[in-house]
């Protein structure tokens, strides 16, 4: 068994969720598409770290191997989304997300 | 012998569709004979029923087909009724069709469209049983728009004249108004009693609220003065006159026109349950309406128009009757009506056939030696319709106004001066006709444009061999000439009906009243019976026949011995109809084409407009609502992050609380 | 003790986390990105998830970060970004007031909450001692997860794929983009014609 923690686990908790916080508002703010995409992944390490405090608090490894695929997922999503990003400004140079604004309607 | 009832109805059916298959090619004079035959031997099947329900232990006999309408809680069976009153409309509607069958084969001889005129005419006797025979509300009433289609039909035979489509269509829509009072009254029957069978509505009369037998009975007579062109909706019956002259002898005296009060006294039980003012409505309706219709008959000119007005004044004393609750004496009159006004009219026609398609009366005149036969048995009908005693209608016409004295004396007072002037408008036609100097003798184009006008004005009838032109050369020398016995011989029938048909309920001694008796089942519980004594009857008799007399006297004064000018008892607004028809123009023109641009005003604005303002709610809020896709990714982002902060707090919110 | 660490590595965590969002060149908010994701891999070593933390410094802050430099220099968008503009209105306030919300909410869940979960069968975390951490995650990985293991790998070999589609540039010399057929659909910033390079 792990020793208990001294620190309560809600700390922590409070931690990812202004991490959360903080990666919304700079999705919501930013125009560079890179830097929009560093705000999701200030969201998703967030999550990864809220998982593995209930892994902790639960006392099952399963959080712990969720973060594991969460990390992978991850992984594939930036490859993928940053072709998108480089065949997008490939063409426009320069151009920020609200430059890619085809669906208004 | 009673199982024999569904013959009455189908031989006219079977009759219809052969003629409708084969009728062209069977072409002249097959196809008149066949569908006489088939009326014929409807009325052979009348008899023996009539027979067989004399013999009957009880005083009806149900005969059920089959099932029509199974809808739940409501059931209709295609079932016949043959009780005294069914069975002795039958017998004289198939009768006299049989009759007019016959004459008819002689009057439409030449036409091309002879077979035709067969088909409807059986289609309507089919359609007329059918409204005597049903068993419930519902099989009358496919009779009775079975009988006004076929009246469509026939008035507008020759549609190829834009008057006769007319006339058509006018009496269509008129019996439709009239139609509204039947089916809403059929509907309220259903409501009340949970059925529309005549036997159950009897049966149930005696436990309706009076309100509501009120409702049915007056939504019913509506119906019934509509189809029986009662004031206010009698302005069909004068231009139905349209028509080939038997249509109007059958359809339009005899049968079609009887509807209406066989409805009223089918439905006795329910007009007695009822308050009593619609028994005096039905009363006032009938004297007011036989009144006025004699007033206009005694300036018409065409000699079908004036038997017309006196169909609708005789109609009149029948609902006079209904409303004094003398039933009996209503279907008496009817039955006598049906002879001696069936017999005018195919004497007319008659005239009409022997003058070459002339109508107009003052172009008549004299023609008693020319046409013998047609003379003598139109007076034999003259003098029964005013009633001049032994003949049938002074039997029938006394009943009606001693019970009219006896519910009111000045209903009685109205019928009386009727009386007179039926007999006087009469007398006019058969001294214009077959007294008095030949009129159509001299002539000349003074003459043609004269007939022009009134062939115009009363939708002459021409028939084949007959062009116009031929018809104008004619007149130089009109050679009257005597019918073929095709069509005397259904004269002289009625004649002899009308001579003795006074026969079948003599006021003398109850062993005398044939039909009172046989009617007793159908009546009784409504029948008024009369308290009046020997001396009263006597004595109403008398004025009766006196008024009568000084009707005829009058007329001869006038119209043979010339004594007192015509024009000052013609007056033209008695010519025009108390200027009805031109009133209702008006008021359609006027009021109501205010109220039709009103409904068409709400149709355009209210209707349309709810119906438009839908589609321009969806079409303004759709565009308020695309401007959220403005196709920002981060516009997108934010109403996620927005939609995810209200689901939290809406979990937040639940788990706190 | 591990209150220390945890202080630390949370004043890490957000500053980076501030530093991301608030940079105007985007190489610096690489690079507090990379401060971050350090933070986070503290936090993790001090829960006792010495694995994650190894794997987090290493594919996140070591390939994926990476990766995003790679691509901020090879398209050149490393120009500063002027954040004082803001061309949707009213984006800016909303986003402020957004975060704050969302931050509230989960905030106030955790407050409100207790937790309350259901374990999973053979998932019971064991001492440090008798297992090592990542022998337990290897167990469990190859044992009740294995099919999402699968379905990962062949995640990454489509994602791969995709990748490689999506950049590739043919011989010829056109772009062999995968979004080519519409080329004709023009954006705003598009007024000089694009610079084909072979």
């Amino acid at each position: 068994m792990i020793a208990a923690s001294t620190v309560d686990p809600a700390w922590y908790l409070g931690l990812g969720a202004v991490l959360f916080a903080l990666g919304a508002t700079g999705l919501l703010v930013r125009r560079n598409p890179l830097v929009m995409f560093m705000c999701v992944e200030l969201m998703l390490n967030a999550v990864n770290l809220t998982f593995v405090t209930f892994a902790r608090e639960l006392d099952d490894v399963g959080g712990q191997v969720v973060v594991f695929f969460v990390l992978v997922v991850a992984a594939a999503e930036v490859v993928v989304g940053l072709g998108i990003i480089v065949s997008i400004l490939r063409r426009t140079p320069g151009a920020t997300a609200d430059d890619v604004s085809l669906l208004k309607g | 012998m009673l199982d024999l009832t569904w013959v009455i109805p189908a031989l006219p059916l079977a009759g219809f569709l052969v003629l409708l298959a084969v009728g062209r090619r069977l072409g002249e004079p097959a196809a008149g004979w066949i569908a006489t035959l088939a009326v014929a031997g409807s009325f052979v099947a009348s008899v023996v029923v009539f027979f067989g329900l004399r013999g009957h232990e009880e005083h009806h006999f149900t005969q059920t087909l089959f099932e029509w309408l199974p809808a739940g809680g409501f059931t209709v069976d295609v079932g016949f009724l043959v009780d005294p009153l069914s069975v002795t409309m039958c017998l004289f509607v198939t009768g006299i069709a049989a009759l007019i069958h016959l004459y008819s084969i002689g009057y439409m001889h030449g036409d091309p469209a002879f077979s035709k005129f067969f088909v409807y005419l059986n289609l309507f006797v089919f359609s007329m049983l059918m409204l005597v025979l049903g068993d419930n509300l519902l099989i009358t009433f496919l009779g009775w728009e079975g009988v006004g289609a076929c009246s469509y039909f026939l008035i507008s035979f020759w549609f190829s004249k834009d008057a006769n489509a007319s006339a058509g269509k006018k009496a269509f829509v008129t019996n439709r108004i009239g139609d509204w009072g039947f089916m809403v009254g059929t509907f309220l029957t259903f409501l009340a009693l949970g059925s529309i069978n005549y036997l159950d509505m009897v049966e149930g009369a005696a436990g309706l609220a009076t309100t509501t037998a009120t409702a049915i009975a007056f939504l019913l007579f509506v119906g019934a003065v509509g189809k029986s062109a009662q004031l206010p909706l009698f302005v069909w019956l004068p231009d139905a006159m349209a028509g080939p002259t038997p249509v109007s002898a059958l359809i339009h005296a005899a049968t079609m026109v009887t509807s209406g009060v066989y409805l009223m006294v089918r439905i006795n039980p329910i007009l007695t349950q009822s308050a009593d003012w619609v028994p005096t409505l039905i009363a006032v309706v009938g004297a007011l309406t036989a009144l006025f219709a004699a007033t206009v008959a005694i300036a018409q000119n065409d000699i079908k128009r004036v038997l017309a007005y006196s169909t609708v004044s005789q109609l009149g004393y029948m609902f006079l009757a209904i409303g004094s609750g003398a039933y009996v004496a209503a279907v008496f009159h009817m039955v006598t009506h049906a002879f001696f006004k069936a017999l005018l009219f195919l004497g007319s026609g008659s005239v009409i056939h022997g003058m070459d398609d002339e109508q107009d009366m003052r172009r008549m005149g004299a023609l008693r030696k020319y046409l013998p036969i047609t003379a003598a048995t139109f007076i034999v009908g003259w003098l029964a319709i005013a009633g001049v005693f032994p003949l049938a209608g002074f039997w029938s016409k006394d009943e009606i106004l001693l019970f009219a004295w006896e519910k009111s004396p000045a209903l009685w007072a109205v019928g009386w001066v009727t009386a007179v002037l039926t007999a006087f408008y009469m007398s006019r036609q058969v001294f214009m006709v077959f007294y008095g100097e030949p009129r159509w003798t001299d002539e000349g184009t003074h003459a043609e444009g004269e007939a022009e006008q009134s062939a115009e004005a009363v939708g002459a009838e021409p028939t084949s061999h007959q062009t116009q032109a031929a018809v104008d050369a004619h007149h130089g020398g009109a050679h009257p000439h005597e019918s073929p016995w095709t069509m005397t011989t259904p004269l002289v029938v009625l004649a002899g009906l009308a001579a003795v048909g006074g026969a079948l309920n003599l006021p003398f001694d109850d062993e005398f009243k044939f039909l009172e008796h046989w009617l007793e089942p159908v009546v009784i519980g409504s029948e008024a019976h009369s308290t009046a004594s020997t001396a009263l009857k006597i004595g109403l008799a008398v004025i009766a026949l006196a008024g009568s007399i000084a009707g005829i006297l009058i007329a001869r004064a006038v119209y043979l011995r010339r004594q007192v000018a015509p024009e000052k008892i013609e007056k033209p607004i008695l010519a025009d109809a108390w200027r009805y028809d031109a009133a209702i123009s008006a008021f359609v023109d006027g009021p109501g084409r205010k109220a039709f641009d009103g409904v068409a005003w709400v149709d355009r604005n209210i209707v349309d407009g709810a119906v438009n303002g839908v589609a321009a709610v969806v079409r303004t809020s759709g565009s308020a609502l695309r401007r959220a896709q403005t196709g920002y990714v981060r516009n997108y982002a934010l109403g996620v992050a927005a939609g995810a902060i209200v689901l939290v707090g809406v979990f937040l919110f639940v788990a706190v609380s | 003790m591990e209150a220390a660490v945890f202080a630390v590595g949370a004043v890490i965590c957000v500053v980076g986390a501030a530093g991301v969002i608030l940079n105007r060149n985007p190489v610096h908010s690489a690079l507090c990105l990379v401060a971050t994701l350090f933070g986070v891999a503290v936090l993790f070593i001090a829960q006792d998830a010495h694995f994650l933390a190894a794997v987090q410094v290493i594919v996140y802050a070591g390939a994926i970060v990476v990766l995003f430099l790679f691509v901020i220099m090879l398209l050149g968008v490393d120009r500063a970004e002027d954040l004082g503009e803001e061309p949707l209105v009213g984006q800016r306030p909303a986003a402020v007031v957004v975060g704050l919300l969302l931050g509230g909410v989960l905030a106030g869940t955790l407050a409100a909450a207790t937790i309350t979960g259901l374990r999973s069968a053979g998932g019971a975390v064991e001492a440090e001692e008798s297992t090592p951490n990542i022998t337990q995650i290897g167990r469990l990985l190859f044992t009740d997860y294995l099919f999402a293991f699968e379905i990962t790998s062949v995640l990454l070999v489509i994602g791969v794929v995709g990748a490689v589609l999506l950049a590739r540039r043919s011989s010829a010399g056109t772009n062999v983009d995968a979004d080519e057929e519409v080329d004709e659909i023009s954006s705003p910033r598009d007024r000089e014609p694009v610079e084909e390079s072979a």
